[in-house]
């Protein structure tokens, strides 16, 4: 017998044609619930470090990091964040969790004394494999740091006289203080990989000619691409390329610029270059972009630091002439253009007609993308190029179609980011040892997982379930008239550990999962009735479209997965949204059988070395 | 019980109801009864109920005894007024509320315990006088604060964890039918889609409006013997009718099929569409109810819904003209109209 909606018994119908069951034993299901993590390409476990850092234990805090994403100081200064935009806390409140800012204050607050005695030691005995890296970026230093500790034998080229890549030559020092980096750097020198700093490779071949084991490519995305507009050639002395420049002034080289500067371009290497120039002399900085303001590529956060310093960002203006003076550039012209939708709804910039603008500088920075170049690899190496002229890279192993060789970071699949350079390097790591092992790269060993239960007494769990109401919180900035002034100094303080444990409270740890046994639930409904976010039903089994119409509120997030449960006594099933579940926990504590436990996941990717564990 | 308070944070999507609140707003704090509680249940059908009738909140007010049913109405509609009286009082004190300002919506709040034994002869009184109000007992068969021994609705032959009910079982139901109550029904805490439409038909009647809410007690009185477990309730739960609660000036759809259909009229203009579940009840007619009501607990099945009903009824107010505004509201030349008035009633009585 069972009990209809409108409280009749009648015989158990036949099970209706609704929704499987929820596998949870799939790692990927509670591991889809940590947004965070999961929209990390290195899926760090960000939870459980926040609450670390709620708890003061900042070395904890940034092995957890540091053993995800090899370069937390500069991560939590640089990183493009993927994970605030996923942050739960974005969908039921204003702001996600700053935690990338976060990351920083388990940097800047470690004890540096208890984390160097942490990091990994040099091999004791080589296992006599050989592997060549190729450039000293982040992509590079993380495959170091994956094989060294395992006995492999590392040699590390790169052009410049240091380690460190991009981050050293394409990131500012008032947003990353040259310290972080290099204490982060050596930790991974510390475990003495040769080194051919200084020394640019000209040739895959003769390379490949002294028998590595394996050759990881994670030398960047090294060149900017130029603009060739009228005037170009005349005025060169005064047109510089963006990443080229920057480099030139991270080494010293440049010191200064013109008093009037115009940027072209709208992603995060033109806010670089408008800012730096703002600092060596550039009275006048002015941004100018071909798309809209929403539309351009930079991160919020920092075209705000740029209008911040007071370089207005022109929209909609495509760049037509350099004018010059006989050889000395006077200004650039610019088109209006306005975005149109054409008939298949593709978007495109049309001139509006109106008349050309002209902005008057001294000096152009050609910040207008970058791309992957690879004269130095020889197309009879067994590699094989795309149509873009790009390696063809598998997208999990990082393999290309020679199978000693590996790509990873901007060199792989052009510019990204650092976080997903790292991830590359990992990814790498785990396929040069499983070749050097001779198994299959394409069988990926399983992450670690870990599901425990974080009850302790009746009403006691051993995370902090009251949800914090605080919006979040701003991170302090040194004075502008003294940032300025100095190119070198820091501009960001970063939040101090009061303001950071403020910030970690509003972290809804997410990684504790509301995990349900069906077995165990009379269906008192104290679970539904509780929830702060109305995300527990229950109700007759439908198919997934028709059960998120008629749930306690409408599931509309379609990216969230619905936890539905085996059938209950009633023939009902639970259906829970995860979408904006905050992990108070009221489930559990008002569940008479401890149907509903809250268990924290936590899962670390595999790493090389995995495979023979 | 519970330590922290429930999150203020809420579903994004939640929409306001016509006088501008969501449904948390109809919150109150959080319960310390044990979880599991069928009454926080009814707590939490109750808040839904006021959503969805766009009750402003100050313009209810909640009315309870002693004992774990009393202690709810601190867990719903936070900003309502409220009076916890003494034991089984809570008719009395709410029939004295609602004579001194019949502008608000009462909603008494009882238990078992505080109904059915010490309270039964002030529950007798207020159904028979008509007082205006809901009158909610949320009944489990035991007395929960005291450690769950039977109480008076508990059934004979009951078994509880360590006993065995040798009494007969008081039925409010049935007594409420004799008192003259012009609105009866009966729900269950574990089935909302029933009980949400009840009580909002019950806070539009007008007149002494009786619930009686089965209401599991998860610590005593929920083991498989038990006839007010969640499981016994879902096995033998016999729904009379669905009801639909249709808003004053809203519009009724003329397609219903009188054969299987009830139209009920109040007062206030709104319609209750029962749908018959059960083919031959009736529930206009309170003789044929009462009857019903006996041959089917005899079988031991639990009888829910809306089990009587009377079409514009008469409350105390009307029974004993008094004045329609507010004692608080009258000026003192209403209150105190001078000694030649007085004279004038006295002469009446010579």
């Amino acid at each position: 017998m069972s009990v209809t909606a409108d409280g009749r018994t009648v015989p158990a119908p036949a099970r209706r044609p609704g929704m499987a069951p929820t596998d949870v034993s799939n790692p990927n299901y509670f591991h889809k619930v940590v947004d965070c993590q999961w929209a990390c390409p290195a899926h760090t476990p960000v939870p459980e470090y926040i609450r670390l850092i709620a708890e003061g234990k900042y070395s904890d805090a940034y092995m957890i990091n540091w053993q995800s994403n090899v370069f937390p100081g500069v991560l939590g200064r640089t990183c493009d964040r993927p994970c605030e935009p996923a942050c739960r806390r974005g969908r039921v409140e204003e702001e996600p969790v700053a935690i990338c800012r976060l990351k920083r204050v388990a940097a800047d607050s470690k004890d540096m004394a208890n984390v160097a005695g942490r990091m990994p030691k040099p091999a004791e005995k080589q296992n006599g494999k050989r592997i060549a890296l190729i450039g000293a970026g982040p992509a590079s230093m993380t495959v170091a740091r994956d094989l060294l500790p395992l006995g492999y034998h590392v040699t590390i080229y790169d052009q410049d006289p240091f380690a460190g890549g991009m981050m050293r030559t394409q990131i500012p020092k008032f947003r990353l203080p040259e310290t972080v980096l290099d204490e982060e750097c050596n930790y991974i020198l510390d475990l003495k990989p040769e080194t051919k700093f200084g020394e640019k490779i000209t040739s895959l071949k003769s390379l490949l000619a002294q028998n590595y084991d394996a050759i990881f490519v994670g030398c960047g995305a090294p060149r900017g691409r130029d603009l060739e507009i009228p005037g170009r050639e005349e005025a060169r002395a005064n047109i510089h390329i963006g990443i080229d420049w920057l480099s030139s002034v991270s080494f010293g080289h440049t010191t200064s610029i013109g008093k009037r500067v115009v940027v072209l371009g709208g992603g995060n290497t033109a806010m670089d270059c408008c800012r730096t120039s703002r600092r060596l002399g550039g009275e006048k900085v002015d941004v100018v972009v071909r798309s809209g303001f929403e539309e351009m590529k930079a991160s919020p956060w920092e075209k705000e630091d740029a209008m911040h310093e007071d370089i207005p960002i022109h929209n909609f203006l495509v760049p037509k002439e350099f004018k010059h003076v006989g050889g000395k550039l006077t200004g650039v012209v610019f088109e209006k253009v306005k975005a149109e939708r054409d008939a298949k709804g593709r978007r495109n910039l049309v001139p509006t007609g109106e008349p050309d603008v002209l902005f008057e500088c001294d000096d152009v920075l050609v910040a207008v993308g970058q791309e992957n170049a690879f004269p130095w690899i020889e197309r009879d190496v067994g590699i094989e190029f795309d149509k873009w002229d790009m390696p063809v890279v598998d997208q999990v192993t990082m393999q290309s179609t020679n199978p000693k060789v590996f790509f990873g970071g901007d060199a792989a699949f052009g510019p990204k980011n650092i976080i997903w350079a790292v991830a590359h390097g990992h990814e790498a790591a785990v396929s040069i040892d499983l070749l050097c092992n001779g198994e299959d790269v394409k069988v990926r060993p399983s992450p670690l997982v870990n599901l425990t239960s974080q009850k302790m007494g009746i009403h006691e769990w051993s995370y902090d379930n009251d949800v914090s109401l605080d919006l979040r919180f701003k991170v302090p900035h040194a004075p502008k008239e003294l940032t300025l002034k100095d190119v070198s100094m820091e501009v960001e303080l970063g939040f101090n550990r009061e303001l950071g444990f403020k910030e970690a409270q509003r972290c809804l740890n997410c990684d504790v999962e509301t995990v349900f046994a069906e077995n165990l639930c009379i269906e008192c409904d104290a679970c539904a009735d509780i929830c702060p976010v109305d995300c527990i039903t229950f109700t007759p089994n439908d198919p997934e479209p028709v059960l998120r119409t008629h749930l306690q509120a409408p599931a509309a997030n379609l990216s969230q997965d619905l936890y539905v449960s085996h059938d209950l006594k009633t023939n009902r099933v639970m259906v829970k949204d995860e979408d904006v579940c905050v992990h108070c926990g009221l489930c559990a504590e008002r569940c008479p059988t401890g149907a509903w436990d809250m268990k924290k996941f936590y899962l670390e990717t595999a790493k090389a070395g995995s495979c023979h564990k | 019980m519970t330590y922290i308070a429930k999150p203020k944070l809420h579903h994004p999507g939640l929409v306001p109801n016509k006088v501008g609140f969501t449904h948390r707003d109809y919150e109150g704090s959080i319960s310390t009864l044990c979880a599991g509680c069928g009454h926080d249940s009814i707590s939490a059908a109750l808040i839904q109920a006021c959503y969805e009738l766009d009750i402003e909140p100050y313009k209810v007010a909640k009315l309870s005894g002693i004992g774990c049913s009393s202690k709810t109405p601190d867990y719903f509609l936070g900003p309502a007024h409220g009076f916890n009286s003494v034991h089984g009082r809570m008719p009395s004190v709410l029939t004295g509320a609602n004579l001194a300002n019949r502008d608000l919506i009462y909603l008494g709040v009882s238990g078992d315990g505080d109904s059915a034994s010490i309270g039964l002869g002030q529950f007798a009184h207020c159904v028979r006088r008509g007082v205006n109000m809901v009158y909610i007992c949320e009944n489990n068969g035991v007395y929960g604060l005291t450690k769950g021994q039977f109480s008076a609705t508990a059934d004979k032959g009951s078994r509880s964890k360590t006993a065995v009910n040798s009494d007969s079982p008081i039925d409010l139901v049935s007594l409420a039918l004799v008192l003259g109550a012009t609105f009866v029904a009966r729900g269950f805490s574990g089935d909302k889609k029933q009980l949400v439409p009840l009580l909002k038909a019950a806070i539009s009647h007008k007149g002494s409006a009786i619930i009686d809410v089965i209401s599991p007690c998860v610590q005593f009185n929920n083991n498989p013997q038990s006839t007010k477990s969640y499981d016994f309730v879902r096995e033998h739960n016999e729904a009379v009718n669905r009801i639909d609660f249709i808003e004053p000036k809203a519009p009724i759809t003329a397609d219903y099929d009188a054969g299987s259909t009830t139209m009920v009229q109040q007062h206030d203009g709104s319609y209750l569409k029962l749908s018959k579940l059960h083919e031959d009840y009736n529930p206009t007619d309170r003789a044929s109810a009462l009857a019903y009501i006996q041959h089917h607990h005899s079988k031991g099945e639990v009888l829910t819904g809306l089990l009587f009903v009377e079409e514009q009824t008469d409350d105390l107010h009307d029974a004993l003209g008094t004045v329609a505004k507010p004692l608080n509201r009258l000026g003192e030349d209403a209150l105190c109209p001078g000694s030649a008035k007085l004279a004038d009633l006295n002469a009446e009585y010579r």
